[in-house]
């Protein structure tokens, strides 16, 4: 089975497609006719790959991670998404994107944003293409996420809360959506995971996909293989989940690990562990695992994390899931927070909240000395400095 | 004659109220209705309707509830009763046992704007046919001809034409575009034509149903409900005055 590519009709398995109101189609139709033949052609990647290197700062360095190492006692290496400009995985997606829409002639660009770091990518794509940005952020999120909301105003984007629901991620895709619908003609809508409608997951899951190509060369430098033992990375919709397993899903001796936000605990009712809660439906144009109850209402989810605070996982992490292809761990907050504190004491590395989901996953399985696992370090930690401070 | 569609949520104002409007609906004097089942996340709704499901689900409105209330006027409200929802209620409801349970109640079509017509195609069409329940799909003016004639064949009972792409309620709704509403009615198509989103009284009710059959009023209504503590009586003189 090929793990990383959808079906004609954006299926992963039983998950994917495109469950969109009619008022939606064109857009989404137009982009699943042209995705591919633009993200391949030979001008788009030139543009594109020039960009990743001299704007970005790519490619970023797989750091052999010797005091964790140490006290784990096993082989680790973090993939240095966090010295990516802007200081996350997401830029990689937002500037392919927004060179996407360029060719596809829109100006005017819309994103949603949890912890901000899409916000932030996608708003410095748009500064420096030229193209209008709006970005929705649930109210919350605003709050608890403050410097990034600075650095989105600061880039030329308005940032408009979303004051629905749990006023958070969730809230802020649904009036990016409603925000789509209706401006369909001059509008892109810069999904920053691998949710939504086909083609999204696997758009963004292409742009992101430089993360595992990278480190399989990089790899292949320090000890004479492509391939590691383990990859482990956060899963809140799952992008940069997605970037980092996308070259090893279809390599057997590849163990695949997704770390997904417990919340306060997969029974508190306070969680967005959406494998262990969640169940069979449809959210934001795709059908995947979503929590929700009974009625099929969607359940609002919990996260001492803003970016992993999401009630649904992308199509291919939940075929992932259901194939027993990946392995998902629950990381509560606590736990989080914890590994958070132990990178930074001891590699001076301050990760983003999310990344400390995947950190986590060395306390909570067994690996063996000379096993080669590599953690995707998603993002930065300055944006959850105000979190950390709470609890230091 | 135009026919006059009324949109309103199930469960508000008041959970109970449900049957009481649709009665209202039909006693005014509309030709149709259509009843949301409310959804934690509608996107294809403006803020009006997205507020009327989040009361409704506060109200413990629930599909099982509605099919209750619905089975207490199937006598009485005789006008055609459209069930309109997002799929996934539907879904976790079961599909088939969902339209057995409408057919039971006396409804007699549904239109789910998130449900494809890939999907429909491959999956769902059946089931509706096999409970003899129409399906409405929704065009816009950035629907093909092509896809017009495609979506119409599909169709059973009315087509939704949407008076412009937008979310409802939007007040940007172009409400008389001609060249939509001429591309319409030179189509041929097999199913009459509605109008719907942006419709706010009598005289946008009798601009875009110029040349369409009927037009569906839903976020002036529901705003009505959401507004009045009398919303009885305004609800009723609403309806008559875009009727007669």
């Amino acid at each position: 089975m090929n793990f990383q590519n959808p079906d004609k009709n954006g299926y992963y398995g039983d998950f994917g497609g495109a469950f969109i109101p009619e008022m939606l189609y064109p857009n989404v139709a137009e982009l699943q006719e042209k995705y591919i033949q633009i993200i391949e052609s030979e001008e788009f990647q030139d543009e594109f790959q020039d960009l990743l290197k001299n704007y970005v700062g790519r490619a970023t360095p797989l750091y052999f991670a010797k005091n964790l190492s140490e006290k784990h006692q096993t082989q680790i290496y973090l993939k240095r998404e966090d010295l990516n400009h802007t200081g996350a995985h997401k830029i990689n997606n937002a500037l392919g994107q927004a060179l996407l829409a360029k060719k596809l002639g829109k100006h005017r660009i819309i994103a949603e944003t949890g912890a901000g770091q899409h916000g932030v990518a996608t708003a410095t794509a748009c500064a420096l293409l030229g193209l209008e940005c709006i970005v929705y952020m649930g109210e919350v999120d605003i709050q608890r996420q403050a410097p990034n909301v600075a650095r989105m105003k600061m880039l030329g984007a308005t940032v408009i809360p979303a004051t629905s629901g749990s006023k958070t991620l969730k809230d802020a895709v649904n009036e990016a959506l409603r925000d789509w619908i209706n401006n369909p003609s001059t509008t892109h809508y810069i999904i920053g995971s691998v949710v939504g409608p086909h083609p999204f997951p696997d758009l963004v899951a292409r742009f992101q996909s430089i993360i595992s190509k990278e480190i399989k060369g990089q790899l292949n430098e320090k000890i004479g293989r492509e391939n590691p033992d383990y990859v482990i990375a956060c899963v809140g919709g799952g992008s940069n989940a997605a970037g980092t397993f996308y070259h090893f899903v279809n390599e057997e001796n590849v163990k695949i690990i997704a770390a997904e936000a417990g919340g306060l605990g997969v029974d508190s009712g306070k969680s967005a562990a959406t494998t262990f809660l969640g169940t069979l439906g449809i959210l934001h144009g795709s059908q995947s695992l979503v929590m929700q109850t009974e009625d099929g209402q969607v359940i609002e989810p919990h996260s001492i994390s803003a970016g992993l605070d999401y009630p649904g996982i992308g199509p291919m992490h939940a075929n992932l899931f259901n194939q027993k292809r990946a392995e998902f761990f629950s990381i509560n907050d606590d736990e989080a927070l914890k590994s958070a504190f132990e990178l930074t004491k001891i590699e001076g590395i301050i990760p983003a909240l999310e990344s400390a989901h995947a950190l986590a996953v060395l306390d909570k399985k067994k690996f063996e000395k000379e096993d080669v696992v590599v953690i995707c370090l998603s993002g930065r930690g300055d944006k959850d400095m105000e979190t950390y401070l709470k609890h230091l | 004659m135009k026919k006059l569609n009324i949109y309103f949520t199930a469960g508000v104002p008041k959970l109970e109220d449900t049957g009481k409007i649709a009665k209202l609906i039909q006693e005014s004097g509309a030709d149709m209705m259509e009843i949301g089942i409310p959804y934690s996340d509608p996107v294809a709704d403006g803020p009006v309707i997205q507020e009327a499901h989040s009361l409704a689900l506060k109200n413990g409105m629930s599909i099982k509830k509605l099919f209750e209330q619905l089975a207490e006027i199937k006598d009485s409200v005789t006008i055609p009763k459209i069930l309109m929802g997002y799929l996934n209620p539907v879904l976790q409801f079961g599909f088939d046992n969902f339209c057995q349970k409408c057919a039971e109640v006396g409804v007699s079509g549904l239109i789910i704007p998130d449900l494809p017509p890939i999907e429909f195609e491959n999956k769902y069409g059946e089931i509706l046919k096999k409970h003899n329940l129409n399906f409405t799909f929704l065009v816009t003016p950035e629907t093909s001809e092509k896809r017009i004639k495609y979506l119409d064949s599909l169709s059973s009972g009315f087509l939704y034409a949407v008076s412009s792409s937008s979310t409802t309620g939007n007040d940007n709704a172009v409400l008389k575009n001609e060249n939509y509403l001429d591309r319409l009615a030179s189509l041929n198509l097999t199913n009459p034509v509605f109008i719907g989103f942006g419709i706010k009284n009598k005289s946008d009710f009798e601009n875009v149903t110029e040349k369409a059959q009927g037009g569906i009023i839903g976020t002036a209504f529901v705003k009505i409900l959401l507004e009045n503590q009398d919303w009885e009586s305004k609800a009723e003189s609403f309806i008559q005055s875009v009727k007669n």
